[in-house]
């Protein structure tokens, strides 16, 4: 139930309990402490809303930056990893297989911004050996959803 | 001047969905549950083999069966899902459509005055083109009681002396119904007993819930006495690739390839070729679009019968055939009302055979969302209604 209940909110989490629980064939109730469940074990981590920021006038950089750092004996990755994404700014880190160790995804409000946070605060700690920043120029599709406006339904309106 | 036109195509009725068609098309802001094709787009990678194919410059025609690979696929795709052995060469042709294998189907095993058996509520097709070959239609009235699902005792009492094929529409379009292992052995044994033939239209055997689909031809000695049609249109929302096969003896197969080979030359070639992508790598893809269907359908059920609308539990296909006996209106009248007062298009029963009077046809090849805002449409529409 927790793996059909995942896959049906994965690209639409507004999808209430009680449609969920008729669609998925089971009860309300069921869903409601499924969900809850899954939050409290930290499997549901949050809801955010999927924005094309590029359609606002707000402006906002998004980077991608390669980082190099030397691992910690004990704590390996995890530790540096958490210093850097506990930064506000910081939307997304990975651990990398590969020519480097961490994507870090940041977003600015300018990209002097961006380059303050790598320049002062990414950079400069002890574990980072290097970082290659990269900028996002557009995007195109995001958690697996194309960011475009719906195409109209070109079906006929009936047919047999 | 002599009147040009043949007596029999003048004869033959329009299609009752074409009539429907007419008046829904002039209403610009309709929501429609209308349509009998997947809402999806076919899966990209079809769709991107389909491209290379031109790219490539594979614009000629293919041999009258079919591509040679395409067939091979087909044949171990049936095996893999049906566990139906057919041979690529001798037993397998691919055709434009399903709808084209059921004309030249007929048209191959007709003989005049012969007869068809045509379970009803049912695609509209198969009457005129039974017709259309010589032969002459005996409909089967499928009843609700028995969960739209044709019965020994029906079938036995429509067979006389004349009936030469049952076409088996299943699972079926409008009703959703389908024949599970059970329920097909009884046919089956009549079929060998009354020495008649099959056309199985499995179009739709991709898009069960809970239940696989069984083909006839699985049956012993049905192999020799059926001819399996099936086709790509809606388990891999493909429709406007027009591609669909036959598969069955090797006799009939070879008079019906002689039609297609005047008629039709061969089905397109770009579709063939995404057609092998297809049934290569597209388990997947049937599998999200099926699981998608059978959530819409849990909805749609749940939501009918809710509204007070009796609504037989469909596990084939992607409609719903509700009751609307209770309201005291005519399967017409009430989609003509629905679309005029509250804009939204379903189809009548009836356009799927007299049988179907009392009940439409609701399609859920559409988006949880679209189908929310029809349903409260009929919601409204219903309520309204059942007051008077």
């Amino acid at each position: 139930m927790r793996d059909k209940i995942l896959e049906t909110i994965d690209k639409n989490s507004k999808i209430s309990a009680a449609d969920l629980a008729v669609m998925l064939g089971t009860t309300e109730e069921e869903v409601t402490t499924a969900i809850k469940e899954m939050e409290d074990e930290a499997i549901i981590c949050g809801y955010p809303t999927l924005i094309n920021w590029d359609k606002v006038r707000c402006e906002r950089v998004t980077a991608l930056i390669e980082v190099k750092v030397t691992p910690q004996r004990g704590l390996g990755f995890d530790k540096i990893a958490e210093r850097i994404y506990k930064f506000d700014e910081v939307q997304s880190v990975y651990l990398m297989s590969g020519g480097f160790d961490l994507t870090v995804i940041i977003t600015g409000r300018t990209m002097r911004e961006v380059a303050t946070f790598v320049s002062e605060k990414l950079a400069p700690m002890d574990a980072v050996l290097s970082t290659a920043t990269h900028f996002v120029l557009k995007k195109y599709k995001e958690h697996g959803l194309p960011l475009v406006q719906k195409s109209q339904d070109e079906r006929m309106l009936i047919s047999p | 001047m002599r009147n040009p036109l043949s007596k029999t195509i003048v004869e033959i009725p329009p299609s009752g969905i074409r009539k429907f068609f007419d008046i829904v098309s002039e209403m610009k802001d309709a929501v429609s549950l209308g349509v009998g094709e997947p809402d999806f787009d076919t899966p990209w990678h079809i769709r991107e083999e389909g491209i290379y194919s031109l790219e490539k410059g594979r614009t000629f025609y293919t041999s009258n069966a079919g591509l040679k690979e395409l067939k091979i696929e087909i044949c171990n795709y049936l095996k893999r899902r049906f566990s139906l052995d057919y041979h690529y060469e001798s037993e397998t042709m691919v055709t434009v459509g399903g709808s084209e294998a059921i004309d030249i189907a007929l048209r191959a095993m007709l003989e005049p005055g012969d007869e068809v058996l045509i379970p009803q509520p049912c695609y509209v097709s198969y009457h005129p083109c039974t017709i259309l070959a010589g032969g002459v239609p005996v409909v089967i009235e499928l009843k609700e009681e028995n969960e739209f699902k044709l019965t020994k005792e029906q079938l036995l009492s429509a067979i006389t002396e004349k009936t030469k094929i049952l076409i088996l529409p299943f699972p079926n379009n409008p009703t959703g119904a389908i024949m599970t292992y059970e329920d097909l052995k009884e046919i089956a044994e009549v079929v060998v007993e009354k020495d008649l033939f099959v056309i199985s239209d499995e179009i739709y055997s991709e898009l069960t819930y809970g239940q696989k689909h069984v083909s006839i031809a699985s049956f012993p000695g049905l192999k020799e006495r059926t001819i399996v049609i099936n086709g790509f249109s809606k388990s891999y929302a493909m429709t406007g690739w027009r591609l669909g096969y036959a598969v069955g003896p090797a006799a009939i197969i070879k008079q019906m390839l002689k039609i297609h080979q005047f008629a039709i030359m061969c089905a397109p070639t770009t579709s063939q070729y995404a057609g092998v992508e297809a049934l290569k790598h597209g388990d997947q893809d049937v599998e999200r679009m099926r699981d998608a269907y059978d959530k819409r359908r849990r909805y749609l059920v749940e939501a009918l019968r809710s509204m007070g609308l009796e609504c037989f539990e469909p596990y084939g296909a992607f409609y719903v055939f509700p009751s609307i006996k209770s309201l005291g209106m005519t399967s017409d009248e009430f989609a003509t009302k629905l679309l005029m007062e509250e804009k939204v298009a379903v189809v009548p029963g009836t356009a799927f055979g007299e049988c179907g009077e009392g009940f439409l046809r609701i399609s859920y090849a559409y988006s949880i969302d679209n189908l929310k805002i029809a349903l409260e449409r009929i919601q409204n529409f219903v309520e309204k209604h059942r007051s008077r």
